[in-house]
């Protein structure tokens, strides 16, 4: 660890992880970051009724239930079965 | 050798006489008895108001210490030995020092061995302990004690059988006198124990009249052979040698079990000299050997023995030897002084050996004996050892041999790098120095040894080797295993001469370790407690929090079961010292686990038939509970009372008392809530109060005083009216304890709604005052205390007159504690409720009283009559004006007099009623009073001048600059040269009224004396204290504004060259606020300008005035941040790291300011010139411009620092990746949200799907 890291909230990665979902590190790999803005953007939409209601009337749903309740199906497994692991 | 001791002896003796005179000037004999033990705390408070320590309250008792001279020296830790003397430095505090002889119990504790873990599956093999073990080892104990109180009792019995033949036949007539004595004796024990012990039923066991059952801790003293001192319980070191004296004890020593590492050193008190220990002042004495060695254990097995401690070592040997005390091992530095002593003297008289005989005597024409028969060498091993072979040969004298080995007493040096050890150390960490090849150890032994060395480090080492070996013994704890952890660290805690700072880091390493074991701890939960309880106790607040902490650790780890099988046996332990730090450690259990988990074993407890001990320590861990959870006990408060409202009626008297002292935590811990809870127990209350007496009828009304409150206000007056009559019948009682519960129950009865004034001014008043307002009430400072409280409650109720006018006659009295508690409460009634209340006669009354009290103090170091003072006159306001004059005549002349305190007093007096003075129209007077002040400014103590810097603020403050006499051109000429004092109160006080005169009348002085002045204030920048610096800083603006700011500006760019960093600092910020008063373009072209001076403190100090300026100016910053931007370029290229990270900051302070304001172009422009030193490694530096990137995430949005950060996410070199992931995470910490609408668009692969279609959708 730096120097440098140890003022900030860098110096516990472990414990910015936990805390913040999304956050990442050097050996995040290009899956577990999708996954992470996948879900990030389906909370995003849930959060703001707005959206919902302009993904509602785009897809022909309802607003509250159907719409919402498929944005928090997608995040279980946005980006599908994550990929064999090559290393190991 | 002797004659040094003697000497130090004789000079300690001095000493001793000479604080002993000062002791019987400072404190008033007939107030403070000669018992020199009164007031100690000699247990722990069951009812705590202690327990939640605030520190005023903190700060009072130290205060109140000094007041008691004659204790406070005898507390006064000694050093060990002949570094008596005053060495200059602070010894770190032994914890023992400052511990009571009740908390001193832990040391006779045992680390018991370890339990069985009814877990694991196993069925436990003979040698581990169950619980079945352990619970019958307990009964056995009890029955012991039980046997032994019997036979006390039974010899007592005889004994005054004898007695009184004996005095049937001498003198009949006597008998009646002398049960008097013999009671007003008792009587006097009792109140060498203070108040203390009195709301705290079941503290220490005494005889006091309270005890139903004759507690075995004074069996030894209910005898009525001479009455032992408690002190001579403890056999002390020195007295162990006294013992030796006798003929007996000189034979023994052999008889000491060999084999011990002490042995090698010779016996402890063989000193054939008078040892000069005997003097000794048992304050000096360790208890180390408390138990372990008591000498009358053997020869007076039924008197002194002493219930609850263990018999460990040498108890059982016949005769006290004084290899004893070492038996248990922990050796104090006074031990080992003496031991030192000896072996020079034993040195020196050790017999002669043949060799010595043979050079010695010539070879002819003597000749050897055979020794009688009947002589027996002495074989005490330590002798032997320390026959040192002397050179034979060589008649009288030789030169000694060097000896390279020889140890000089100089503590040897340490292998492998171990921090030193101190003396008592040797008997836990001395085998580190035995300098085996550690190969040769087997796997356990090399395992211990590391445990050793890595404890030692932690204990004596220096911080980072205590890191580090903190961090090894966390992550290897499950590898070095449980046992062999525990059984190093455990003993270490109970090490006599511990300090404080060793405990805190032996605490923390159990804490670190247990975290790490876990489960496996379970073996050894009583052991960990054993040594940890004592910390629920400690009268360090610290200490107390941390012992809470491990224990609800260590209850999480081991779990409730194993908890509570390795507690209960504890609970009813004969030891009442167990019994209490038990109770607070279940309490901790029970606030760790939860309450519910806790109570069917509670119930079962408290409702033990088997003993009253179980019950008492049942209801008392509920008590513990309500004192450590506070309101959380809300939720269960029904079945909390209902487990112990029995103990009401319990046939124990301790138990009765216990429970309503339970009952009254409760009801404080619910409060204002659960009064329904409390139902069921009200009756018993009720009926308690007319039975009881004494200290159940205290506990009692103690528990009607807190459940009153909670009633509703119908309820509450009735019971009130109910149970005032017995209060007012106690009011009389001449129990301090009794008084201090008597006043509060009535400050919280009278504060409860349904209370009606007028029967408070009838009923309660009268007696109240007449029981309380008494001279004697002021002296106790907890009486003082309570009674000022509760007053204040009253007169809450019943109005200011007529509190006030009862006790406003007394500021007249002529005890001065007496009056200022007068004064107290009169300030605290009036700061509350205002004096509207008050009469004409009683307002002259009242200023006529205060006049007195106040010229008649003579000490007031609490200021109790200056607040009282200035409270009276503020809340009179317009109706103090005839008395001014008076008052003012009376400064007047305390300014003038010769005690510096008095002076200092009477100018703060000005300072305080300066509001009402202009209130009343007196200006004029004011106006004098100002003119006395200014001629007093040649004032010599600091002190003092501060307080008339004060006061002339004060009056400035409220006539303003105009009216001012004298002239502000006269006065503040006269305040420059007092800028150069360097005392604090004098410069805080200088600089905020020269920074007032500036701000308000600054054209009353000459620009070139405002110059002056500037120069004077750079000096002050150096100042200690932040909030001279703050002032002296703020004053630069107000005089910048006055004269402008050109010539300020020089001044402080100039002072940008000096060599010192806080003085550079201070002139940064004295820049920005110039330019911040005097608006930034007066400033900002000079500041650039300075920039271009080829000198590196100088550019510096300008980015930093730059940071500060866009700081203080905020949004303005958009109207110069295009013409900084080049000189922030020039900056952020710079070679030097400090110009990058200043100029960072202030692109930091720009962005946060401009944000929003369309600037965006200029931001992104130094974006540009920020971004290259995201590779820095200074801590300072990558922290600027870390802080300038967020700072431009608030101006130019997420989406383009994103974008930013993108190229190097993925980078294929890791150093890269790393950074740009820590700038990607500050990102989405600070705009997750935002940052969804800018995510890259990520491509399908063909197994999963990255790619998010919704954002594409368009209707």
């Amino acid at each position: 660890m730096q120097a440098s890291d140890r003022f900030n909230i860098n110096s516990q990665l472990e414990h910015l992880q936990a805390k913040y979902v999304g956050t990442g590190h050097a050996d995040l790999t290009r899956f577990e970051w999708a996954v992470n803005i996948q879900r990030d953007s389906y909370a995003s939409y849930v959060g703001h009724y707005p959206m919902l209601a302009y993904f509602a009337i785009a897809e022909n749903e309802s607003i509250i239930g159907r719409e919402r309740y498929n944005f928090m199906q997608k995040m279980l497994l946005p980006c599908g079965l994550p990929p064999e692991r090559e290393d190991d | 050798m002797d004659d040094e001791i003697q000497k130090t002896q004789e000079e300690r003796k001095k000493m001793e006489q000479q604080l002993a005179s000062m002791n019987t000037v400072t404190f008033d004999t007939e107030f403070y008895s000669s018992n020199k033990f009164e007031g100690y705390e000699k247990s722990i408070p069951v009812n705590d108001d202690d327990d939640t320590f605030d520190t005023e309250n903190e700060v009072a008792r130290k205060m109140a210490s000094f007041t008691a001279p004659k204790q406070f020296f005898k507390e006064v830790p000694r050093g060990a030995g002949e570094d008596d003397e005053p060495s200059g430095f602070n010894k770190p505090s032994k914890i023992i020092d400052r511990e009571d002889d009740y908390r001193r119990r832990r040391l006779n504790r045992v680390i018991s061995p370890e339990r069985n873990d009814p877990f694991l599956d196993k069925t436990p093999g003979p040698e581990v302990r169950t619980y079945a073990d352990v619970m019958r080892e307990e009964a056995l104990k009890r029955q012991k004690e039980e046997l032994m109180k019997e036979i006390a009792k039974k010899k007592k019995e005889e004994q005054e059988k004898a007695a009184d033949k004996k005095e049937e036949v001498e003198k009949p007539a006597q008998k009646r006198r002398n049960r008097w004595d013999q009671s007003q004796d008792e009587g006097g024990a009792k109140k060498a124990k203070a108040g203390s012990d009195w709301d705290q039923p079941d503290s220490t066991p005494g005889i006091g009249r309270w005890d139903a059952t004759p507690t075995p801790g004074r069996v030894g003293d209910a005898t009525p052979s001479v009455k032992k001192n408690r002190w001579d319980e403890t056999p002390t070191p020195g007295r162990v040698a006294d013992s030796d004296a006798t003929p007996a004890g000189g034979a023994t020593p052999g008889a000491t079990p060999a084999g011990m590492s002490w042995d090698a050193t010779p016996k402890l008190a063989g000193l054939a000299t008078p040892t000069p220990k005997r003097q000794r002042s048992r304050w000096d004495e360790t208890p180390a050997t408390m138990g372990s060695a008591t000498p009358m254990s053997g020869a007076t097995p039924g008197a002194a023995y002493t219930p609850g401690v263990t018999p460990v070592g040498g108890v059982e040997l016949a005769t006290p030897t004084p290899g004893a005390i070492n038996l248990r091992g922990p050796v104090t530095p006074e031990q080992y002084n003496l031991m030192r002593w000896e072996k020079d003297i034993e040195e020196r008289n050790r017999p002669l050996t043949d060799e010595e005989l043979d050079s010695m005597f010539p070879q002819e024409g003597y000749k050897i004996l055979d020794p009688p028969a009947s002589y027996v060498p002495i074989r005490t091993p330590a002798r032997k050892l320390l026959a040192t072979p002397t050179p034979i040969g060589t008649p009288l004298y030789s030169i000694p041999e060097e000896n390279r080995g020889q140890q000089f007493d100089v503590p040897k040096e340490m292998p492998g790098g171990l921090p030193f050890m101190k003396p008592e150390d040797y008997q836990y960490f001395g085998s580190l120095l035995n300098e085996e090849d550690e190969e040769e150890l087997s796997p356990d032994e090399q395992k211990e040894r590391k445990i050793m060395k890595l404890l030692l480090k932690v204990k004596n080492g220096t911080p980072p080797q205590r890191k580090t070996a903190l961090r090894q013994l966390t992550d290897k704890a499950r590898e070095f295993g449980a046992g062999p952890l525990f059984n190093r660290i455990l003993p270490l805690l109970m090490q006599p001469t511990l300090e404080d700072q060793e405990r805190h880091l032996l605490v923390k390493v159990i804490d670190r370790v247990l975290y790490k074991l876990d489960e496996l701890v379970r073996p050894y939960v009583h052991k960990i407690l054993v040594v940890i309880e004592p910390l629920l106790i400690d009268e360090d607040y610290y200490a107390r929090v941390e012992g809470r902490e491990i224990i609800s650790n260590l209850s999480k780890a081991a779990g409730l079961a194993t908890m509570i099988a390795a507690m209960r046996p504890d609970i009813d332990n004969i030891d009442e010292y167990v019994r209490n730090t038990t109770a607070r450690a279940f309490s901790v259990v029970a606030s760790a686990l939860g309450i519910p988990a806790l109570l069917p074993f509670l119930k079962a407890v408290c409702q033990s038939k088997k003993s009253w001990q179980a019950r008492h320590t049942g209801i008392k861990i509920v008590q513990q509970i309500a004192i450590l959870i506070g309101c959380a006990v809300l939720p269960h408060l029904r079945s909390l009372v209902e487990i112990i409202e029995h103990g009401l009626n319990d046939e124990n008297q301790k138990v009765r008392t216990i429970t309503a002292l339970s009952l009254a935590a409760l009801a404080e811990a619910a409060a204002p809530y659960g009064i329904e809870s409390f139902d069921s127990v009200l009756k018993p209350l009720w009926k308690g109060i007319r039975s009881h007496r004494g200290k159940v009828l205290a506990a009692f009304l103690k528990a009607i005083g807190f459940i009153i409150p909670l009633m509703d206000a119908v309820y509450a007056s009735y019971y009130t009216k109910e149970v005032m009559v017995v209060l007012i019948r106690e009011f009389q009682s001449p129990d301090e304890e009794m008084k201090k519960i008597v006043l509060k129950v009535v400050k919280q009865c009278v504060s409860t709604e349904g209370v009606e004034p007028d029967y408070i001014r009838q009923d309660i008043l009268p007696e109240f005052f007449r029981n309380f307002w008494v001279r004697r009430m002021a002296l106790d400072r907890r009486n003082y205390k309570q009674l000022v409280e509760t007053t204040v409650e009253i007169a809450n109720k019943v109005g200011v007159a007529d509190i006030v006018g009862r006790i406003v006659e007394d500021l007249k009295d002529e005890s001065e504690p007496y009056r200022r508690m007068v004064m107290e409460t009169i300030e605290k009634v009036v700061a509350n409720l205002g004096a509207s209340d008050i009469d004409s006669r009683l307002e002259e009354l009242l200023i006529d009283g205060i006049l007195y009290a106040f010229q008649e103090q003579t000490s007031d170091d609490a200021n109790v009559m200056l607040n009282g003072f200035g409270a009276v006159v503020n809340a009179l306001g317009q109706r103090v004006k005839p008395y001014l004059p008076q008052i003012c005549g009376t400064i007047k002349w305390r300014l003038n007099n010769k005690s510096a305190k008095v002076r200092q007093q009477a100018a703060d007096l000005i300072s305080r009623i300066a509001v009402v003075m202009k209130q009343c129209g007196e200006e004029q007077l004011m106006g004098h009073l100002g003119v006395v002040l200014y001629e007093y400014l040649g004032e010599e103590y600091p002190e003092v001048l501060g307080s008339i810097l004060g006061a002339l603020k004060a009056i400035v403050n409220v006539i303003g600059m105009t009216k001012m006499t004298p002239p502000i051109k006269d006065l503040l000429p006269r305040l420059t040269p007092i800028l150069k004092n360097r005392h604090e109160k004098v410069q805080e006080n200088c600089i905020d009224l020269v920074g007032r005169i500036a701000d308000r009348g600054a054209e009353f002085v000459p620009a070139r004396e405002w110059m002056r002045i500037c120069f004077e204030l750079l000096e002050m920048l150096k100042a200690h204290k932040k909030g001279i610096r703050r002032a002296t800083v703020n004053t630069f603006g107000y005089i910048a504004k006055a004269i402008g700011p050109q010539d300020v500006l020089a001044t402080l760019l100039n002072n940008l060259k000096v060599q010192e960093r806080q003085n550079r600092v201070c002139t940064t910020v004295a820049i920005a606020i110039v330019a911040e008063t005097c608006s930034p373009f007066t400033v900002l072209p000079a500041l650039m300008n300075e920039y271009r001076v080829p000198e590196l403190n100088v550019q510096n100090g300008v980015l930093k005035s730059l940071s500060f300026l866009f700081e203080y100016i905020g949004e303005m910053g958009k109207d110069y941040i295009y013409a900084v931007t080049p000189l922030l370029e020039d900056a952020l290229m710079d070679r030097d790291l400090v110009h990058r990270q200043t100029a960072a900051s202030a692109v930091k302070h720009m962005a946060l300011g401009v944000a929003g304001l369309g600037c965006e172009d200029a931001l992104v422009h130094l974006l540009n010139y920020v971004w290259p030193n995201i590779f820095e490694t200074s801590p300072h530096v990558i922290n600027a411009v870390m802080e300038a990137i967020e700072g431009m995430r608030v101006a130019l949005g997420a989406a383009v620092v994103l974008n930013y950060c993108l190229q190097g996410l993925f980078h294929p070199a890791r150093k890269v990746r790393e950074v740009y992931w820590k700038i990607y995470n500050s990102l989405y910490i600070g705009a997750q949200d935002a940052l969804v609408a800018s995510y890259p668009i990520l491509e399908d692969d063909e197994n999963n799907v990255y790619s998010r279609p919704e954002l594409n959708m368009f209707i």
